[in-house]
């Protein structure tokens, strides 16, 4: 389908709804990892299937943009290719699976491989907002710590990790500060891309829609991930290269290649294990 | 004593709409010093406590308190920041339920450890030492610091409760009924524990309890209430060796019937 549909506005959301996310979206630019509240809309696709992220993006696409969409490093599962179908559909963009020549990024569970660029924005789902949450279910309490800066119990979660596991277990959603001042929960990314965050040059914004939440990380921000002197955030280390394109320094999945318990490790990210396959080809 | 007051309560009153909860109550605390509040049920102990100890709003009346630094503040005009800071460091507070004190999905050494973490300790095995010293001084073996506290008996948790509050060297802890929920075997040991503790560290205390037997063993000092009004205040030993007012003299002498 080429056309807008008619029914639609540009990007789905009328325009006034974009200008309330926008707002958001400012605000949460100028309090780098502040959670600001927003008024999320019913989207047409359930809660959990990224309607934060779909909002975030639907509010800072332009005609000029190129969009890809990844889950889980793929450009290919079924939620990825829904969401750039929808954009593609109600906003009539371009679309991509090449992180090179985006302009806007949405993601689920990965930051590319390939190094961001200034003037990319990179669009995270969040299920969470909350990084507190695990130990204080009360929301009037988080808001007071993270006004306060109590941010004691994050560490009590990561003792808690060394004491049941002997080391940091936890793998996903690792929890960071954001240039010193607001903890942040980064959305269940592998802690493997935490340093990614780090004085990225892209613009990052993060969505949750069943929660209602938005934050960001401006361009070059410092990310520090949480830890304790003795036992500092290191990312996951794979003992073999990617089975298909050779790469050594990625985050690898584990892929089941037939019924007889054939096992191959290879590029979470797609388009760089291809493009990479491609220029040894 | 020449020294000031390390707590001053001047004129406390809370009322619950038209119910009164305390009236009037005023009293000083010092250095190390232990003070009970007894009185039956109803009478106002817990209401006090809690404006004593900043955990419920006043209706009138005031708190001082001298700071670590030696100022002594209006705790009104302590910042939210500053009280809450206040209230996990240099004080503790005791809970008659063990499970409100905790935090019951983390491990016993997490539990001790909360307070360090939030004062900025961030050294793995320096918090794990100092949880693990705190376990042996309130008698927990140290191979339980990495259960959760739902594995321990009640008394352990009291204990357990106790640790916490006292990781980071608190001048005052307040304390609301500590053995109340406890059997009286278990009570017994834990008082020798919260005596001995109390000695050695030079704690002030506040101490609300309806037991004479707990006020007896542990506190200087105490005051007893009675519709929300402090009826009488001495020593422990002369206000239940030689209690003045008759409602005082009907509480010791049903204990000594028993
Ligand atoms: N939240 C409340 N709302 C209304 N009235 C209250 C509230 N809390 C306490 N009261 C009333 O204030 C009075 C003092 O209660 P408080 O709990 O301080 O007594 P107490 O001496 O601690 O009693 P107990 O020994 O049973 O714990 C009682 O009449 C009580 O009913
Ligand atoms: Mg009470």
């Amino acid at each position: 389908m080429n056309a807008t549909l008619p029914a639609y506005n540009f990007a789905y959301l009328d325009e006034q709804t974009k200008r309330m996310i926008r707002r958001a979206i400012l605000k949460a630019v100028a309090i780098p990892g502040y959670q600001v509240p927003f008024a999320s809309r019913e989207m047409p696709m359930p809660y959990g299937w990224g309607t934060g992220g779909v909002q975030v993006t639907a509010s800072v696409i332009g005609p000029d943009d190129i969009l890809k969409v990844i889950d889980q490093g793929s450009d290919d599962t079924t939620n990825a290719v829904s969401i750039r179908a929808f954009f593609a559909r109600v906003a009539n963009v371009a679309v991509t699976t090449k992180t090179v020549e985006a302009t806007v990024i949405q993601t689920r569970h990965r930051i590319p491989e390939t190094p961001l660029s200034e003037g990319q924005i990179l669009v995270y789902q969040v299920p969470i907002p909350e990084p507190l949450r695990f130990l204080e279910p009360r929301e009037t309490e988080t808001r007071i710590m993270h006004a306060l800066e109590e941010y004691g119990l994050m560490h009590v979660k990561l003792y808690e990790d060394i004491a049941q596991n002997g080391h940091i277990a936890t793998t996903y959603a690792y929890p960071v500060k954001v240039e010193g001042r607001y903890v942040m929960d980064p959305s269940p990314i592998p802690k493997f891309d935490n340093p990614k965050m780090d004085d990225c040059p892209a613009l990052q914004l993060f969505g949750a829609g069943r929660e209602q939440r938005i934050y960001a990380i401006p361009p070059h921000t410092r990310i520090e991930s949480l830890d304790f002197e003795d036992h500092p955030f290191r990312v996951q280390e794979f003992d073999r290269p990617c089975g298909l394109c050779g790469a050594t320094d990625v985050y690898l999945d584990e892929i089941v290649t037939d019924d007889r318990g054939g096992r191959l490790f290879a590029c979470s990210d797609t388009d760089y294990c291809e493009e990479r396959r491609e220029r040894a080809a | 004593m020449s020294e000031a007051p390390l707590l001053n309560a001047t004129a406390i009153t809370k009322t619950y709409g038209s119910q009164i909860g305390c009236e009037n109550i005023s009293l000083d605390i010092h250095e190390g010093e232990v003070l009970a509040i007894v009185g039956e049920s109803g009478s106002g102990k817990t209401t006090l406590l809690n404006c004593l100890a900043q955990r419920l709003p006043m209706t009138a009346g005031r708190v001082s308190y001298r700071m670590r630094d030696g100022t002594t503040r209006d705790l009104a005009g302590l910042t939210e920041a500053e009280r809450r800071f206040l209230m996990r460091t240099d004080w503790g507070f005791v809970h008659q339920n063990p499970a409100d004190g905790l935090r019951i999905r983390v491990s016993a050494g997490a539990n001790i450890g909360e307070r360090l973490m939030a004062i900025g300790d961030r050294h793995y095995g320096q918090i794990r030492e100092t949880a693990h010293d705190w376990l042996s001084r309130v008698e927990i073996p140290g191979v339980r610091i990495d259960d959760r506290p739902t594995a321990f008996s009640g008394g352990m948790r009291q204990r357990l409760q106790i640790a916490r509050n006292l990781v980071t060297n608190p001048r005052l802890v307040f304390m609301d009924e500590p053995t109340g929920g406890l059997d009286v075997s278990v009570q017994a040991r834990l008082l020798d524990l919260l005596r001995g503790l109390v000695d050695q560290l030079a704690l002030a205390a506040i101490v609300v309890t309806h037991d004479l037997a707990v006020a007896r063993l542990l506190s200087h000092r105490m005051i007893v209430m009675k519709g929300g009004r402090v009826i009488e205040t001495g020593l422990t030993d002369r206000v239940l060796d030689d209690p003045r007012h008759p409602y005082t003299q009907l509480l010791v002498a049903s204990i000594l019937e028993v």
